[in-house]
């Protein structure tokens, strides 16, 4: 069967075929973390090499990662670059129109703290963890493909070990 | 044409509008045109047959020194391939200057940005607004007294 080569979770099955048992958490999760679909947004050069892993090369599709073009079909958002306050003030209200489960991504320098413009930028806001809750950060400046990759798939090692009993980010 | 020579041209129409050429200078040579003669100047530049400077290819807002900012204008002629620059100086006290959108219609969001980040007022300017910063923003952070607010809209600033 197909589809239980690619479920990375202990199923049971039955030999009259058809019928598969598995916890809700499993299910619920692998389902998740096989379609992060991902907010259609770039910010900065960080979102070149966003667009560079999208591209056929490094292939997110593969991952189940497609960028959508409302924050209303999305489940992760990538902070691909610096965020001035005024884009801040937007960030924050497309986070807020997304609906949960939710996940942020912080790629690059900027997002992460501000990067270069730590201290003489006055429009730069020093990381975006300090208006929405950051899941993952990706360093660099900015990071390589592989890195973001790296960075969705410890999202995904996230996701793979939430819990509907205990409440996760 | 020569430097000088646009120069002598602007210095017999406008006479006392215009400062002394300094060649001086580590970049090109310029020099300064008063700030309340400037939009007559820009119009001049533009359609006088012989100088043509059909294209204003940047205007700059700099906070200049202690007591004054200036406006920096480099203008190009595509018609006649030369180039030139005009400097404008602005007191502190009354930071206001003509505006030139009317000759140039790229100096419309130059103008705004210049606005924005240094603060000078440019007369007769079409829809002076913030075109960088947030509507909301206090002050003009290109001015070298600009104190980074410690909150903005509740978001910390400093690092």
């Amino acid at each position: 069967m197909g589809i239980l080569n690619k479920l990375d979770i202990s199923v049971e099955q039955f030999e009259s075929g058809n019928i598969i048992i598995t916890s809700m958490d499993k299910l619920l999760n692998w389902s998740r973390l096989s379609s992060m679909w991902q907010m259609f947004f770039g910010l900065a050069c960080c979102a070149i090499e966003m667009m560079a892993t999208s591209a056929s090369h490094y292939d997110l599709d593969r991952f189940g990662i497609i960028p959508r073009p409302s924050p209303r079909h999305v489940d992760i958002i990538l902070i691909s670059g610096t965020v001035t306050l005024k884009m801040a003030t937007r960030i924050k209200r497309l986070y807020d129109e997304m609906p949960a489960p939710k996940y942020i991504l912080s790629m690059g320098s900027c997002a992460n703290c501000g990067g270069p413009y730590w201290e003489h930028g006055y429009h730069v806001l020093k990381g975006i963890d300090r208006v929405i809750p950051v899941d993952v950060y990706v360093p660099g400046c900015p990071p390589r493909p592989e890195a973001l990759l790296e960075g969705l798939i410890k999202l995904q090692d996230k996701i793979r070990n939430q819990s509907l009993a205990k409440h996760t980010a | 044409m020569e430097i000088t020579d646009i120069y002598n041209k602007l210095k017999k129409v406008f006479g006392d509008g215009i400062g002394e050429l300094k060649t001086d200078v580590p970049v090109s040579p310029f020099f300064f045109a008063d700030r309340s003669k400037i939009n007559a100047v820009a119009l001049f530049l533009r359609d006088e047959e012989s100088l043509q400077f059909d294209n204003l290819s940047c205007l700059s807002g700099v906070d200049y020194d202690k007591d004054n900012l200036a406006v920096v204008y480099h203008l190009f002629s595509y018609a006649l391939g030369h180039s030139l620059i005009v400097k404008c100086l602005i007191p502190k006290s009354d930071p206001k200057i003509q505006t030139v959108s009317d000759v140039w219609a790229a100096a419309d969001w130059h103008e705004r940005e210049a606005f924005d980040l240094v603060g000078m007022v440019f007369e007769g300017h079409p829809d002076l607004r913030r075109i960088l910063l947030p509507d909301d923003w206090e002050g003009h952070p290109l001015r070298k007294d600009y104190k980074v607010p410690e909150f903005y809209n509740g978001m910390k600033v400093p690092y």
